[in-house]
This record gives structure tokens, sequence and C-alpha cells, in this order.
């Protein structure tokens, strides 16, 4: 390999820190009621999580163009899963459907 | 013309004994392990399916109990896709051509190629353990919320197998994905690839970006049967369709894991035995892309009637129809490409002829069952089942097929008996019509899929349809017993006896193990079937 990237143990030190609180932070927003907006929460910072590590464990962010090319379209098939899925799972309620025997 | 003699040093050659072969990391000799493999398991899933036409010659449920016919339909699904259709082009035929044709000695990662083997091994042992225990029966598909809560049969062996085999999959696909990148000889830019290794990358993406869907999906049938989660069950909270989702999420477009390869396949032999370059290279190439993508958004058509809504049923029912585009651009450029071209009618084109028809029925007859109207009507009857099979085996083994009989004198330096091997191209034809066109008429009468009864106006049809797989099933004994008495008797093929352009008809017959002597330079053209291009090759 040409080049590899060494990360000081600072950055790997204060991502872990950063998962650890942003992990807290997930905990303690199960305990508020947000309604709707909870599982929207959970996902939101999950979902920083993993662009932390994905950026800085797996060292995407001092990757090749290729690299970053391939994380972002695996991520634009996941998009594809979630929202199509979404496309059944959001139209549920638009139809006027009373189970038989009911 | 000289005659060709046999190479005394080729990959073949080079060790002997049993640890030779379990320990290579020669591509080319862990295709022959998958070729084995495969082969072994695909008369395994042929045992089965013996059994369902069997029973199904009689509307009577007189040779199985219902459970254990439950089982045969099951084990003949999960054998053929899982163990032979997914890994049969790519890891047997990719495995050996794709690093010759881009000029490598090997593929990019040779160690983990021969590890992919031993996952696929561990899987398949996992199933045969589960045949073995007492069989499966959710059918292939391993629907919820039966796989989860109901089934007392061996669902988690069989589960953990296709878990397993997944990640032989997956390393593959990466395998070739970075040996396409990375490994191609000087010269040897993108539109220069032949079209096999197109369909080979676009396969690869699907590979990788697919099959950890269809892994974790397993995994939570598993959680679901050892502890409860309820992500499948309605009463926790959960959605049995949210599995239909997450399966055929990566189960439609394993449909084109296995197709996509066959397709390249058929490239390769049109061109040679027409003697022309491929009519629209790159539009063939580009479909290759196109269908590995349309692929990935169009599954729900499997779950019309499964209680999905219908605003949703009707944007997959459009979107199932934009895959009909790139198919149909690969079979008129195929079709062009046969105009005016010097034809011949050996074995390989007469499997790709036999395909031409295949695939057409095949890819049309999809198009009904996308179309939300008659879907409903069609949906889980024989209809779908002759559908899928003109794809997966009118297709994807007509192709792989015609490849196995392309590359047979590269892979072994020898030849098979060309009269016995266009008599087995022509059974196969026959038999496959005979075997699952009564099943498209079967469907439409309102017959359903895995029953093993029927009422008697049935019978005609299904005795038809037994019939014809018994002359399927010779034609694919057939060329186990002429492939296998080539490797003593055959004449020697020398390099190039197609007289076909391409970098692996460069090396010898057997290739030495490192493939090319010295890294190839003078890269032609894809498809370069000029006068002279062809004269040279046959005094090769």
């Amino acid at each position: 390999m040409s080049s590899v990237h060494v990360s000081p143990l600072s950055t790997y030190l204060s991502i872990f820190a950063a998962l650890m609180v942003l992990s807290a932070i997930t905990v303690g927003a199960a305990f508020v009621n947000l309604g709707a907006f909870n599982p929207i929460v959970a996902m939101a910072i999950a979902g920083l999580k993993a662009t932390l590590v994905i950026l800085y464990f797996m060292h995407v962010k001092y990757s090749s163009r290729l690299t970053k090319l391939t994380v972002v379209l695996s991520l634009f098939f996941v998009a594809i899963l979630f929202a199509e899925t979404l496309m059944d799972y959001a139209t549920r309620g638009w139809l006027n459907y009373t189970p038989m025997g009911q | 013309m000289e005659t060709p003699v046999y190479p005394a040093q080729n990959y073949l050659s080079n060790g002997h004994g049993l640890k030779s072969w379990l320990l290579t990391k020669d591509h080319k000799r862990i295709a022959i392990l998958y070729l084995i493999s495969i082969s072994a398991f695909f008369f395994l899933g042929g045992l089965f399916a013996v059994g369902i036409r069997l029973e199904l010659t009689t509307p009577q449920g007189d040779l199985f109990q219902p459970d254990t016919y439950n089982k045969f339909f099951t084990l003949h699904g999960v054998i053929m896709v899982f163990f032979f259709l997914i890994p049969s082009v790519p890891a047997v035929l990719g495995n050996f051509l794709i690093p010759p044709m881009v000029g490598a000695k090997d593929l990019a990662f040779p160690r983990i190629n021969l590890l992919s083997w031993y996952i696929y091994v561990v899987g398949g042992i996992f199933t045969l353990f589960a045949i073995v225990a007492g069989g499966v029966d959710t059918g292939w598909t391993f629907y919820t919320p039966y796989s989860a809560a109901s089934s007392s049969t061996n669902v988690v062996p069989t589960a953990l197998g296709v878990f397993i085999s997944g990640f032989s999959s997956i390393l593959t696909g990466l395998n070739f994905i970075v040996t396409i990148h990375r490994m191609r000889a000087p010269g040897l830019h993108w539109f220069k690839l032949p079209l096999f290794v197109w369909a080979h990358y676009a396969t690869s993406l699907i590979q990788v970006l697919g099959t950890p869907v269809v892994a974790i999906t397993i995994v939570m049938v598993f959680a679901e049967r050892a502890f409860g989660f309820g992500i499948f069950d309605p009463q926790r909270g959960g959605d049995p369709v949210l599995f239909q989702h997450l399966f055929w999420f990566y189960s439609h477009p394993a449909v084109y894991i296995m197709i996509l390869p066959a397709l390249g396949v058929i490239s390769e032999i049109v061109s040679t035995f027409s003697r022309k370059r491929i009519f629209g290279y790159s539009f063939v190439a580009f479909s290759s892309l196109a269908i590995a993508v349309f692929g990935f958004i169009v599954w729900a058509h499997h779950m019309f009637v499964s209680g999905i809504t219908v605003y949703a049923a009707m944007v997959f029912s459009f979107l199932s129809f934009s895959v009909a585009i790139p198919s149909a651009v690969k079979v008129f450029n195929w079709s062009a490409t046969l105009h005016r071209g010097s034809l011949s009618f050996e074995a390989p084109m007469l499997y790709v002829y036999g395909f031409f028809g295949l695939f057409l029925i095949g890819g049309l007859t999809g198009l009904f069952l996308a179309t939300l109207g008659t879907d409903v009507h069609l949906h889980d009857t024989y209809f779908v089942v002759a559908h899928f099979h003109y794809i997966m085996v009118g297709g994807a083994i007509m192709g792989y097929l015609g490849g196995i009989h392309f590359w047979w004198p590269k892979m072994v330096g020898r030849m098979y008996s060309e009269f016995w091997s266009r008599i087995s191209a022509i059974l196969v034809f026959v038999g496959f019509n005979l075997t699952f066109f009564p099943q498209f008429v079967l469907g439409y009468m309102g017959m359903p899929r895995r029953y093993h009864m029927y009422p008697d106006e049935f019978q005609v049809l299904n005795v038809l349809s037994s019939g014809g797989a018994a002359v399927l099933g010779l034609g694919y004994i057939l060329p186990v017993l002429y492939l296998l008495y080539s490797l003593k008797y055959g004449e020697v093929a020398g390099n190039n006896p197609w007289g076909a352009s391409g970098l692996e008809w460069r090396t010898q017959s057997p290739p030495l193990t490192e493939n090319f002597l010295e890294v190839p330079t003078d890269i032609p053209e894809a498809y370069e079937y000029t006068p002279k291009v062809i004269r040279e090759a046959k005094l090769v």
C-alpha cells in the first residue's frame, strides 16, 4: 500500500469519549417522553455515532475518493431499503380498511 | 496446421495429492473445487426434484406424507438457490476466467478466495446436517411467522447454513471487484474488458451490497426462535411482513446474482460463434449495471398479496417493469450480433440458442407477474413456479452449461464429444420446455404451488411435466459422463480451439499456474474478430 494514515492516539480517545457521551445521551433520551420524536432522536444519535466510527475508526476520512464513493453508495442502497419499505408502512393508514368480522 | 500437444507443465500437474488441492491458492484449482462441490449439490437438489415430480404424477398424495413433501420442495429450493445457482457461474467460471481475462496471474486475494470455498463447504455441511436430522419444511423463503414461531423442523441449522454460505458469496464478490479495479494488465481499460467481466462486476456489487441484509434477516429469525425477540410477531409490536421486505431486498437481486453472470457467458459465446464484435458493446456493458441497480428497487412485487398497501404495490409494479428495459437491451443486441454473422452450431452455441428462447419466455412472463391485477390471480400458482424456472434454470443453467462447454477445453486441455454434447443441449432444451411449459397452463388454471395433491383434471399436464423432468434429468447426466470421459480420452484441445478472441485464449490449455509467462501488453479491442485475428488465433 502506498501510504497509510496514522492517527494520533488522542484522536481515537476523543472519538471513544464522544461515542460514550452519545451513548449516555441515548439512554437519557429514552427516559424523556418526546412522543413521535423518541425514535427519531435515537436514530439520529445512532447515525452520528456510526458516522464517527466510519470516518475515524475505519479511516474513511483519510481514504481515497473511490473508498469514499463506495461508502456513499452503500448508504444509498441502505436508503433504498429504508425508503421503499417505508413506502409500505407509511401508507398503511391511508386506506379506510375494516378487517373482516368487525 | 500442427497437431496440438498437451502441455506437460500446467496448473493441474503443479502439485499432486489431496493436500495440494485443499491448500491451493490458485484461482483455477479453487474453481475446480467449486465445480465439484456445486455439482454434488446440484444432483442432491435434483434428487429432491425427482421426489416432487414423482409425487405429482398422480392427483392423490400417495407417495409422501404432506409434511415430507413440504420438506422435499424446501430442500430442493434451498440447495438449488443457495448452494448451486448463486455460486454456479461466478465461483466456477468467474474464478477460473476473470484473472486471465484481465491479464492477471491470480485474483487480488488468493487466500480469501480459498477461504470462501471453505466457508461455502461449512455452510453446506450445516444444511446437510439439517437434511440428515429430519429436514426443514418452511420453503426456501423461510417466511415468518411459520419459520419463527411454528415450524418444529430444522429451521436453525438450515438458516445457519445459508447464513454462513452468504459470507462465501460476499468474499467472492469482494475479490472480483478489487481484481477488476486493480489488477488489469497495462492498457486494458474498462471498455476493452470482455462483457463477462462487466457482468461479474455488476454481480459482485449485488453480492457485496445485498447478501449482508439476508444474513442479518436470518439472524433475526434465529433470535425470534431462540429468544422470542418479537421483531416479526404482531403480538409484541412486530410485523411478519417486515421479514418479507428484508428477505426480498436480497432475494430478488439474488436472481440477478444467478442470471447476470450467465448473461456475461452468453455475450462471449455469441460473439465467438458469430465471429462478430458484440453489437452495442457499451450498452450491453451498462445494461449489466442497470440490471444490478434496478434489481434492488423492485422487491415487493413478490408481496402484492402479502398485505402491503396498494399504494406501495403500485410503485413496485411500475418499477418492476423497468428491469425489462436493460434485459431487452441485451437480447436485442445479441440478436443484432447474430445478424449477418458467420454463425455455427457447436454445443456451446446450441445452449445459447436454447437460452434465447427460454430467457425470453421467462422474462416476458415476469411482466405478467409484475402487473398488479394478473398477479393476484397468478400469485403462488404454478405459473410463478414455471416463470422463475424459465429464468433460473432456462436462463442461468443454460448459460452455465454453455459456459462450461465453451471453456472446458481451456480448463482441462481436452475436447469432449461434439455429438453427445449436441444431443445433451437438445435434450435439455426439449426436456426443460416439456417440464415447465405445462406448469404455466396449470398455474393459469389455478393449481397452487407447494401442494402434494391436486384435482384430477390437472393430471395430464402434471404427467407431461414429470415426463419432461425425466428427459431434462438425462440431459443433465449426459455432460457428466462425456466431460469425465474427455479428461482421459478427449482430443487435445490446443490453446484456442474455437478461434476466439480474448486474453484467456492466449494462455496454453490447461493454463500454467501463473496463467501468463509475461504480463500481456498488446491488448486487443474486445471481440476483435477481424480475419487476421481469426487466422492467427487458429495458428496459435
